[in-house]
């Protein structure tokens, strides 16, 4: 059973294997790190970093390196504070309201994921429902065939789909080929291609908790319902869909919150005639080196998501509670 | 009842998996192609695996991305596994919403969100960038993936066999290390698996947290995508799947080897 796994978690602070006193100290003393270790970790890689972020995103560019001037530093005591406060500019916030290219970024990406979870909902609930009534015995296996292109890097199956969509590429080729068209499809670098990549590389976030929801459900209720007549979509609408919404909310969260800030899918598959705040965020920082205003952008992304992302901590804290 | 598997769910699953794995295969195939051409047939080759070795800056890349992968992967493993004990054994304690919160947010955090704050943390603090801080970015993500899966172990764990061993004279410590984490090693072992490979697989937070010469894998890969699409870099890819591919194969032959193991060895025990 010694894995690499188990000599590394020994080096956590749990060595006393003696008298029973000092392994009771050290239980406690365990148990209390048990919370600390990763907690203070947590606070100090995740959550400090944000008020960085907000640090800097009211303080202005300069061109030396970090290139901007610090906001707030404490070092200066309580009069220097308070001195300092009248300086914080929202500069970088009023440019970001005032510049319509944000404001259409923020815009079109929310859109651009509200539209892709939902046609990855379309999509993978078939896919889930088809699971969830296979045979049981083959059950595991289609849940490991879903996981497993998971594993695959993102970037990889992300790049797949360029040799496909492109104008020489593989589905024009077929296309013209069996002769459906005859002037090839232009996909690459346009918002479809864009759909098509969010679709395909958050599938299986969409279909795991929606199996999941499936699975557990009674389907004797479906035959309840058939008996006394009812028809399979009302059914389907009056039974299957409302058991499943936890898994629907749970896969829609997972699928929207990333999407809007995504960047490798608007970068690779969305080209440059397409606006994505991700994308936007990233020219600002690496293209034009602005720190601060990169920082508000990433701001008013954050606040733009704290909701769905709250509802997708209490969705996750309720599936624990019904586990327990 | 009907118990078949009708036409329509089993067309639905072909369908989403024909969807799911076509454009890997695609992917696979023409990295054998003699063309430069990437999506024409130009014959089977392996050409570009050749000049892939010769290629000095992608293999630099590939052990940049491995020490960084099995470093973060490892810490990630034991702080994932220490934030699940403390989420699932310890129900109340101060701050415990914000703890949860610090865990399960990095799941659907933006990339692009956690990367720059990520950096300027370390800019704050005066780290040089480099393989480093990386790392530590990487801890920082893979930790709460880790966290998650083998809390969903230790939900369904039976505390009782924590009870019994200690009743019996093992100290909470001991019981720790003989009871609870050979019963939740599976899960522990598939974080860190999970942990290796979104580092593995990581482009932004990397781009955002990295510096000079410690250009990951992914990173060298996107900058020659941005160039356009060459079978050098299908035949990078499709290695780069392909140990994922082994790696997760061989874990699920050792879970079921040791379920095998442990239904046997319970099998004894009931008979002696």
């Amino acid at each position: 059973m010694s894995s690499a796994a188990v000599t590394t978690a020994s080096a956590s602070p749990a060595t006393s294997t003696g008298k029973s006193v000092h392994a009771r100290l050290g239980a406690a003393f365990s148990g209390r790190l048990v919370i600390i270790i990763p907690y203070v970790w947590l606070l100090f890689f995740f959550l400090i970093p944000f008020v960085i972020v907000f640090k800097i995103s009211l303080s202005q560019t300069a061109i030396a390196i970090p290139p901007y001037t610090p906001a707030l530093d404490i070092s200066g005591g309580f009069s220097g504070f308070l001195a300092q406060l009248k300086q914080l500019n929202l500069d970088n916030y009023t440019w970001l309201t005032q510049d319509a290219l944000y404001f259409n970024a923020y815009v079109t990406s929310v859109i651009i994921a509200a539209i892709s979870t939902v046609l990855t909902l379309l999509v993978g609930y078939p896919i889930a429902y088809g699971m969830a009534r296979a045979p049981a015995t083959i059950r595991p296996t289609l849940l490991m065939l879903v996981i497993l292109p998971f594993w695959t890097s993102f970037l990889i199956r992300v790049y797949a789909w360029i040799g496909i969509l492109k104008p020489e590429g593989l589905l024009n080729q077929l296309l013209l080929a069996t002769g459906v068209i005859h002037q090839p499809l232009i996909i690459l670098n346009t918002y479809t291609a864009i759909f098509i990549g969010i679709v395909y590389s958050y599938l299986p976030f969409m279909v795991l908790p929606l199996y999941s929801a499936l699975e557990k459900m009674d389907y004797s209720l479906i035959e309840a319902a058939k008996d006394l007549g009812c028809p399979p979509t009302s059914a389907f609408w009056k039974i299957t869909f409302p058991l499943s919404l936890p898994g629907v909310i749970a896969g829609c969260l997972l699928v929207f919150i990333p999407a809007v800030g995504e960047f490798v899918i608007p970068d690779l598959l969305g080209g440059s005639q397409t606006l994505m705040i991700g994308k936007t965020l990233w020219n600002e920082f690496f293209g034009n080196r602005d720190w601060p205003l990169s920082s508000a952008v990433a701001v008013i992304l954050l606040l733009l998501l704290i909701v769905p992302i709250m509802l997708f901590q209490r969705a996750q804290a309720r599936a624990q509670e019904m586990d327990r | 009842m009907n118990t078949t598997w009708s036409r329509f769910n089993i067309t639905s699953v072909v369908l989403g998996f024909a969807f799911l794995y076509l454009p890997i295969v695609l992917l696979i195939v023409f990295s054998f192609n003699e063309s430069k051409l990437v999506t024409v047939w130009g014959g089977f080759s392996t050409k570009w695996y050749v000049s892939l070795f010769h290629n000095q800056g992608l293999m630099d890349a590939t052990w940049v991305t491995a020490r960084v992968g099995l470093i973060s992967a490892t810490v990630a493993t034991v702080l994932g596994t220490l934030a699940a004990l403390a989420l699932t054994r310890y129900t109340r304690f101060k701050g415990r919403v914000l703890f949860s919160g610090m865990v399960f947010a990095p799941l659907v955090m933006p990339e692009v969100i956690t990367g720059l704050s990520l950096l300027l943390l370390f800019v704050a603090v005066g780290l040089n960038r480099g393989i480093l801080t990386v790392t530590l970015a990487h801890i920082t993500l893979t930790m709460c993936f880790v966290a998650v899966v083998v809390q969903s172990r230790l939900i369904t764990f039976d505390r009782s066999l924590e009870e019994a061993a200690m009743d019996l004279g093992a100290t909470p410590v001991k019981t720790f290390f003989q009871i609870t984490l050979p019963v939740i090693m599976p899960a522990i072992v598939s974080g860190w698996m999970l942990a290796f490979t979104l580092s593995l697989d990581d482009l932004v937070i990397a781009s955002f947290t990295s510096g000079p010469g410690a250009t990951t894998l992914p990173m060298k890969i996107y900058s020659q995508v941005r160039l356009g699409v060459t079978p050098e870099i299908n035949a990078a890819c499709t290695i780069l799947i392909a140990v994922v591919a082994i790696g997760v194969i061989i874990a699920s032959l050792a879970n079921k080897r040791r379920e095998v193991q442990r239904q046997l060895d319970e099998q004894a025990a009931q008979r002696g």
